[in-house]
């Protein structure tokens, strides 16, 4: 539940660093638009977490008083916004991946973890098109555009392994139905991204780097930066209602 | 029809209170005098992202930083309306975004003070919004029928932003005394800037008496700023926090709060560039604007490639 949590989380976060910066007004709306939807996900399932691990705490515990090891979202989602290219390609990768996982998660044993997923399948399902529109629009533009996208495409491939890993908890959970198999996943995740690699003319990367341990809470540094950023005035002021 | 008689036509629709529509006659000053106007506030729009913008990153709670989203994100949607509102006139918004990269056009000058703390999210809020509401609600009657209209659904938005704003200063001034400091220190900085946003007093204001006759503008800004005042003077009282004017008393024979005079040196300093952000104000929004020109030559490329697929399709 928590990596659902903090993939929606951390992702948002990057997402809202676009504020006043994109390419045209009408992205800096839609931009924002997805990370405020990501941002209502994560606050849903923070409460949810905290029902279920019996802490009883509150989402901004979760996300203000944590520690970066005790983070696990996939190291995809703390990836740096980078240039419009680099944000729009691991927002395909990344809605791509989390539209199969809430599809799939709408049938969970757990119900309120259904419920939650059904209505950011929803979401996800703008976001996913808007990442798509904007891939093949990117890839198939100009020269110096193309360029960008495969470049970015390069360089965050290798984090979607991550993705599809299971590891100690993953079976039993699958076994019960409450959460999806991570590499069942992988088949249509792989074709959709397919499809639109080739509208957008782009390759698709050959790579046997696959860097892992976000679920773990081991992550990239610039991932400490990014938490230091966003803590310091909830700490500065300890046990503050704001 | 005549110019003279086109004019009759404007001035007869200018006296029954109606709206002048983008199809219809109007003299050309009267257009300039909007451009300048809705480019304007469009602009402010867009650089007013920046001051709050600067917090999203550090808002100290879940709930504070999604409205914080939300309201950064409603000031980027009111800059399109307004855009699309002057391009009505015929104009275009890149070159209205080109003339303000330029430093040829305007936004307001409160845009260029710093937010330095968390609470400066909320005095914005408060008294900006508040100074911005006032300023545009009689605008809703604008003669100039889509900037009434866009001003309407600004107007509605920017009620929900001044009481997110009055209500994070009231978490903060019931707060911890060091929330409580802050959420003063906040005020004491943002009073002045907000009460001079309605412009220099009615005796040097340029533009005022011809904008009153065309019913673009229906109140001086004297008067303006004096309804600021007195609906704000109340709300401090129920904020518990105290507006940096020791002259500020009721008085009851002009049923209107009396205060100080603004520093208007100040206002001109940095109406001419030299408020302590305007530099950095300018420089963000051009290069965010040179980093995106590769995005809007790709789109453009891509939707020229598919217009001649389709049409050899054809």
């Amino acid at each position: 539940m928590l990596r659902l949590a903090d993939d929606c989380f951390v992702l948002s976060h990057r997402l809202a660093e676009w504020s006043s910066r994109a390419p045209t007004l009408e992205e800096d709306v839609a931009l924002t638009n997805i990370a405020l939807d990501l941002l209502g996900q994560a606050r849903r399932l923070y409460e949810h977490a905290a029902r279920l691990d019996g802490t009883g705490r509150s989402e901004d515990e979760y996300v203000f008083m944590r520690d970066e090891r005790d983070f696990v979202n996939c190291l995809l989602v703390e990836q740096e916004n980078g240039d419009f290219a680099t944000t729009i390609v691991r927002e395909l990768l990344f809605s791509t991946y989390q539209l199969g996982l809430c599809g799939a998660l709408r049938e969970s044993a757990d119900a309120t973890l259904a419920a939650v997923a059904a209505k950011a399948h929803t979401e996800v399902t703008y976001h996913v098109s808007h990442a798509r529109q904007w891939t093949v629009r990117l890839g198939d533009g100009t020269a110096e555009s193309h360029i960008r996208t495969q470049t970015a495409l390069d360089a965050l491939w290798p984090y979607t392994h991550e993705l599809f890993e299971s590891d100690d908890v993953t079976p039993s959970l699958v076994a019960d139905g409450v959460a999806a198999a991570p590499a069942a996943l992988m088949p249509e995740w792989s074709a959709s991204i397919g499809t639109v690699l080739a509208e957008a003319t782009l390759e698709r990367p050959e790579t046997t780097w696959a860097p892992s341990g976000g679920r773990r809470g081991l992550h990239t540094e610039r991932f400490g930066y990014m938490l230091a950023e966003m803590q310091h005035l909830h700490r500065a002021h300890p046990g503050a209602r704001w | 029809m005549d110019g003279a008689a086109l004019e009759r036509e404007f001035k007869a629709l200018i006296e029954a209170d109606s709206r002048i529509e983008p199809r219809d006659w109007m003299p050309d000053e009267y257009r300039k005098t909007l451009v300048r106007q809705i480019s304007q506030h469009a602009h402010s729009e867009i650089i007013g992202m920046q001051p709050e913008g600067n917090w999203i990153t550090r808002a100290p709670s879940l709930r504070r930083k999604a409205i914080l989203m939300a309201k950064v994100q409603d000031e980027a949607g009111h800059g399109l309306y307004l855009y699309c509102a002057a391009e009505t006139l015929g104009v275009e918004r890149a070159e209205l975004i080109d003339l303000l990269n330029a430093g040829k056009q305007k936004y307001s000058s409160i845009f260029n003070y710093p937010t330095l703390t968390w609470a400066d999210v909320g005095a914005i809020g408060w008294l900006v919004d508040g100074a911005a509401i006032t300023n545009q609600i009689p605008l809703t009657r604008c003669s100039y029928g889509p900037y009434a209209r866009a001003m309407v659904r600004v107007c509605k938005e920017e009620s929900f932003h001044q009481r997110q704003g009055f209500e994070l200063l009231y978490a903060l001034s019931r707060g911890t005394p060091e929330q409580h400091a802050m959420a003063q220190d906040a005020v004491d900085r943002w009073w002045w800037p907000s009460v001079m946003m309605f412009g220099p007093p009615d005796g040097e204001s340029v533009h005022t008496e011809q904008s009153m006759a065309w019913r673009i503008k229906r109140f001086s800004n004297d008067e303006l700023r004096q309804r600021f005042v007195d609906m704000t003077v109340p709300q401090a009282e129920m904020l518990g926090l105290t507006l940096p004017d020791p002259q500020i008393r009721w008085n009851e024979d002009r049923g209107h709060y009396d205060f100080g005079e603004c520093d208007w040196d100040e206002l001109r300093r940095v109406i001419a560039g030299d408020g302590p952000c305007n530099r950095q104000r300018l420089a963000h929004h051009v290069q965010a604007h040179e980093e995106g020109a590769w995005v809007r030559e790709a789109a453009a490329a891509h939707a020229r490639k598919h217009a001649a697929t389709a049409s050899a399709a054809a």
